[in-house]
């Protein structure tokens, strides 16, 4: 009954508890978004690279892949050799370079990519077919749209632009047979796919025989570091990069990001934490009187401990349920805004729903509102019964 | 001794507890619900003994003497009345009657039990089984209703559900409100909230019932109503301590026991 008491005495007033539960809802929210930042980026990214299904990036000494315009000579024998090695299941190259369309009076410049279409791991066919010959090309849904073709189209392509000669270099005429989710590739940007050797040819000597990136598959059972090691040895030019190298890298950039998700959820709780205690002292000294009359007619201490922090727990557990809802919706508004900066490949999550996030928030929220009753329970239960009453009744 | 007193008490202590409504009058009207004969309290049994109790209070680094040095004994089924100018010491001394404060020195005991020793958690049962606050502001749980106020020190005292329900139905009845059960303290009258108050404070069959000025928040007329109402409680059983400051709740007592500066100045009516 004093259980139902306490909720009762929440009820009693409804705008007050309706207002702190919306505020430790908010509070909710921000915990969850920012559990959900602190993990989200690292675990997005990781899916990212566990999605190619190659262990290694190995590109231009110091540099991470496309980080520079950096790239790599002797392609073919360094592919070959990087082969040979027994821990090697596979090597995927890719040049990275640009596409100029014409349409019209305009130029359509996109983002282009040689791969080995077989064997590719940057993009994903969302309509059409893979890559078969020389002179076929797949686009991304973006160039599609900008330059107006469909798949089945023919177009001329160039790799290059001459500034002083005002006319394209690289020129040649490809079929578009697909249409490809790039994984790596940001929201707005334009992309194409073309076989590797025919963007080295359409790149002139500039481009023959290179490679940006090789993506390496490591044999099932081989230690990946390893394999990376041994690698770096023989190929001095080259950096190796595991999954988990690569995470670190990530790790040591969003350094920044992960900080200021713990600054804002400890933020929250603490809003959190003082919006509940607030609420709760505040109705303990409404209901004083009440309170000492209880212990009068023979109401045990503890029980009055626990109908206090009952009004706690229940006040954070109902905002921490509605700040779930509020702040999933929250954080994909916001990775919507944040997944449309420049640069940033359009599939990468900033907020990722993990369920353990989620236990996580309600846990945080909910110790925080047993906490929050320990004071006003405390200072209810230790109340002078006859002073009290006393106090109450002059007043 | 101390145990046949204490179980000539146990024959008392439910003197509020059990009711029955009795047979139709004369003139085929429903009577008054009254308690059962046989749970009648037997005379010159004392439910309460007070010896030389104090009660100073520090203010101001100076020790207030609340209360010096008071004897009072009250048998059982007594309707005693305390009476005495305001700072008295008349609601001290029904603080320590009901085992909600400590005496300074001298020794309370009630139903045999010396409640001056008794550790908070004691004091706590004690109080929730054996004594009956009545008070002048009613002090109702607000978001109870009339029954589940009453049932409230019968589910501390951990009485199933249904009982409680019967006996909260029960005792609504005796103070005039059964169709008032489910009505909220803001939707009863003073006189209302004070007759569930007064329910409360007899569920648990308590060996005494303390009331604290209970018609200071009334009309005359309510008043009037409620004196009566503390008349027919004790003519049921009930041992009755009534601190106040209205004359003719002091003169429905059957004792007086007048206060002046802490100290017993009269006690008239007292039984022999």
């Amino acid at each position: 009954m004093l259980l139902r008491l306490a909720m009762a005495t929440l009820l009693r007033r409804r705008a007050r508890t309706a207002l702190t539960t919306a505020g430790v809802a908010v509070a909710a929210a921000m915990l969850l978004d920012m559990v959900m930042l602190g993990s989200g980026m690292r675990e997005s990214f990781r899916g990212f690279l566990d999605q190619q299904d190659y262990h290694l990036r190995m590109t231009p000494r110091g540099t991470m892949p496309f980080d520079s315009e950096a790239t790599i000579s002797g392609a073919n024998a360094l592919l070959a050799r990087v082969n040979a090695d027994p821990d090697v299941d596979g090597v995927a190259p890719v040049l990275g370079g640009k596409l100029f369309v014409t349409v019209g009076d305009s130029i359509i410049a996109g983002f282009a990519l040689g791969i080995a279409p077989r064997i590719q791991a940057d993009y994903v066919i969302a309509d059409g077919r893979e890559i078969d010959a020389p002179n076929e090309t797949v686009w991304n849904g973006g160039l599609l749209d900008a330059t107006g073709k469909r798949i089945g189209d023919t177009v001329r392509v160039s790799a290059g632009y001459d500034p002083q000669l005002r006319r394209f270099t690289g020129t040649r005429e490809l079929v578009i047979v697909g249409r490809g989710r790039f994984v790596m590739l940001s929201g707005g940007e334009l992309a194409g796919a073309l076989p590797l050797a025919t963007l080295q040819t359409m790149g002139g000597p500039d481009r023959e025989d290179r490679i940006s990136v090789a993506l390496v598959r490591v044999r099932e059972g081989a230690n990946t570091d390893s394999v990376a090691a041994r690698l770096e040895r023989s190929e001095p030019r080259m950096s190796a990069i595991s999954t988990e190298a690569a995470l670190r890298f990530v790790d040591e950039r969003l350094g920044y990001f992960r900080q200021l998700a713990f600054i804002l959820a400890s933020v929250s709780l603490a809003v959190g934490f003082l919006l509940v205690t607030t609420l709760v002292t505040v109705s303990v000294n409404e209901r004083i009187g009440e309170i000492a009359v209880l212990r009068a007619i023979g109401v045990a201490r503890w029980r009055i401990v626990v109908q206090v922090m009952a009004e706690g727990v229940a006040l954070s557990f109902v905002g921490a349920l509605l700040g779930l809802g509020l702040g999933l919706i929250t954080a994909k508004w916001l990775n919507g805004i944040l997944a449309s900066f420049p640069g940033l490949p359009a599939a990468f999550d900033f907020f990722l729903f993990e369920p353990s996030a989620a236990y996580k928030a309600l846990g945080m929220l909910v110790i925080c509102g047993i906490l929050a009753g320990v004071w006003p329970a405390w200072r209810a239960a230790s109340l002078p019964i006859a002073k009290t009453l006393r106090e109450e009744a002059v007043s | 001794m101390a145990g046949r007193k204490f179980a000539d008490c146990e024959d008392v202590e439910r003197g509020g507890g059990v009711l029955s409504t009795g047979r139709k009058t004369e003139d085929g009207r429903e009577p008054q619900p009254q308690l059962q004969p046989q749970l009648q309290p037997r005379n010159s049994v004392s439910v309460l003994s007070a010896r030389d109790v104090r009660r100073d209070y520090p203010v101001a680094r100076e020790a207030v003497h609340a209360l010096r040095g008071i004897s009072l004994d009250i048998a059982a089924g007594e309707y005693v009345a305390i009476v005495g100018p305001s700072g008295c010491g008349k609601s001290t001394l029904l603080n320590l009657l009901g085992a909600i404060d400590r005496p300074s020195a001298g020794s309370i005991t009630i139903a045999g039990r010396d409640v001056s020793k008794l550790s908070d958690a004691e004091a706590t049962r004690f109080r929730l089984t054996q004594i009956g606050f009545v008070f002048q502001r009613f002090y109702l749980m607000p978001t109870l209703t009339a029954a589940e106020n009453v049932e409230l020190p019968m589910a501390e005292a951990k009485r199933p559900r249904l009982e409680r329900e019967a006996r909260a139905r029960e005792l609504l009845s005796y103070v005039g409100l059964e169709g008032r059960t489910n009505h909220r303290p803001f939707q009863l009258s003073g006189g209302e909230q004070q007759r569930v108050a007064i329910a409360r404070a007899l569920a648990n069959g308590p060996a005494l019932l303390l009331a604290d000025e209970p018609t200071g928040e009334l009309d005359a007329k309510t008043g009037g109503e409620m004196i009566e109402m503390f008349a027919r409680l004790n003519a049921d059983g009930t041992t009755l301590v009534v601190v106040t400051h209205d004359e003719e709740l002091a003169k429905a007592a059957k004792r007086v026991v007048h206060l002046r500066d802490g100290e017993i100045v009269g006690d008239t009516g007292r039984r022999t």
